[in-house]
């Protein structure tokens, strides 16, 4: 299973969907996601990937780590993934 | 229906051991909040508090007493000796039989657990302390203070989040108001300071690495904080008959639920305790010169938090001051709303307001004066300190001046 399918399954349990569902332009609030859903989402994406994802609550918009879309979390967490990797 | 006064006060958090110190610290805008300093604090992320430094239990209570007393505890008695001894009160009788002890606490023994949880799981052990139970349990440390002072009347819990202590002080106020009990001895208490109280903190990932900023558009989070704030709520005439000091009325109260959301605050739920205290205590807007704000320096509080004042005080919100004192000594979480009557105490005793520290950008969504980084000094007679905890628990108390 690639980074990106792994991730999405994650989100579209977190979300209760399909995930064919779970498209790569989907927002958060798209999937019916809030803000603890999220913070449950990314411990999920850390426990899985054994990474440690730059994420406040507090500063969503100016954590390291986008979340404005499905695209740009995968996005995020390949990143992760290769650093942790190299 | 009585009026109830406070005669006595005490407390131990980052900023002091004892109110005037406290105070000291508050006018002068100092900052409590430091690096955490307990067993595998370098395994945390977040490794700043309002942690109590350089405080040796030994010196406050002897062996038999450390082996029952969690630090959640010791808190309690030093703050409680501090405000009976300031009230000079002394329970026998009939006043020892109609007086007890409310307390607000969240965690409990947290560090109690958590030494005992790394003992059996990580380090294998299978025989504990035979206190474990007696010194972790909720209500140890308001029956210790039952216990070291005589008083043998209601004494309970509260443990409500963030708001236990305001929800504590509430209790004990309409206990006495009511004629039910003539002396209360209540506030809050709280040592989550330990590295499974600070872990389980940073998993909900709203803890600051840096500082609390309430209400500056760059806060990133709450901090920790620890201590009690302790206080003798006593039946007016029963005060005034001993010619006890009078610190201030305690005049109303409002508890109110959001019934919305486990974590994220309600404008709505917020506002009708701000108003609720209000009606309760027959004071009208106009009158309120200061509030205590809960403060956490989250994005999701602190906006909420100025939008429910703003809606209750409406035209009076421009020339009200509010500020928030957990930039300072943190958040004592079920200690918190105790530490912070403090700042209320000064505000209407002193004519001192306690500044909000850390400030260094507005948000236009917290546009209130927020007294920021210096003390200043005004002339309140009425005062309120909100307390809104997870869960949606909302607790107001309101204080005039007498």
């Amino acid at each position: 299973m690639s980074v990106k399918d792994r991730v999405i399954a994650i989100i579209a349990e977190q979300a209760v969907l399909e995930p064919a569902d779970v498209t790569m332009d989907s927002t958060l609030e798209d999937l019916g996601i809030d803000s603890l859903g999220l913070v449950e989402s990314i411990f999920s994406i850390e426990e899985a990937f054994d990474i440690t994802i730059p994420f406040n609550a507090n500063e969503p918009d100016q954590s390291d780590f986008d979340i404005s879309s499905v695209a740009a979390i995968v996005a995020g967490i390949e990143r992760l993934v290769n650093e942790k990797q190299s | 229906m009585k009026r109830v006064v406070i005669t006595g006060a005490g407390t131990i958090n980052a900023l002091g051991r004892d109110v005037p110190a406290t105070l000291e610290a508050m006018r002068e805008g100092r900052c409590g909040i430091g690096p955490l300093e307990f067993r595998d604090v370098e395994r945390l992320s977040i490794r700043i508090g309002g942690q109590v430094k350089g405080y040796d239990p030994v010196t406050a209570f002897n062996r038999q007493q450390l082996a029952l007393y969690d630090r959640f505890t010791q808190f309690a008695l030093i703050a409680a000796r501090q405000a009976i001894e300031q009230s000079g009160l002394e329970f026998s009788n009939g006043l020892a039989d109609g007086s007890g002890v409310v307390l607000g606490t969240s965690g409990g023994g947290l560090t109690t657990q958590d030494e005992n949880y790394r003992s059996v799981y990580e380090e294998g052990k299978n025989r504990v302390h035979p206190f474990v139970v007696p010194k972790l349990m909720n209500n140890a440390a308001a029956s210790h203070v039952s216990m070291e002072f005589n008083l043998r009347g209601p004494s309970f819990t509260v443990a409500t989040a963030c708001a236990s202590s305001n929800h504590a002080m509430g209790l004990a106020y309409q206990m006495v108001r009511s004629g039910g009990c003539p002396v209360m001895v209540t506030g809050g208490t709280e040592s989550m300071l330990c590295f499974g109280g600070v872990k389980a903190w940073e998993g909900l990932r709203v803890m600051s690495r840096d500082a609390c900023r309430p209400f500056s558009a760059n806060r990133n989070g709450m901090v920790q904080g620890e201590g009690a704030g302790v206080y003798v709520f006593e039946e007016y005439e029963h005060a005034r008959a001993r010619g006890a000091e009078i610190l201030a009325e305690v005049a109303g109260f409002a508890m109110t639920s959001d019934a919305a959301d486990i974590v994220m605050p309600s404008k709505q739920g917020a506002a009708r305790a701000i108003a609720g205290a209000l009606r309760d205590a027959g004071i009208d807007r106009s009158e309120v010169g200061y509030i205590n704000a809960h403060g956490t320096g989250t994005a999701a509080n602190d906006k909420t938090e100025c939008a429910a004042v703003a809606d209750v005080m409406g035209s009076q919100a421009d020339r009200l001051l509010i500020s928030s004192t957990k930039s300072m000594h943190g958040h004592c979480i079920g200690g918190t709303g105790a530490v912070e009557l403090l700042a209320c105490l000064m505000a209407l005793r002193e004519g001192v307001i306690a500044p909000t520290i850390n400030y260094e950008e507005p948000d236009p969504e917290c546009a209130l004066d927020v007294v920021p980084n210096e003390a200043r000094q005004a002339d309140v007679s009425v005062v309120l300190s909100n307390a809104f905890a997870f869960g949606g628990l909302n607790a107001v108390l309101a204080l005039r001046r007498i």
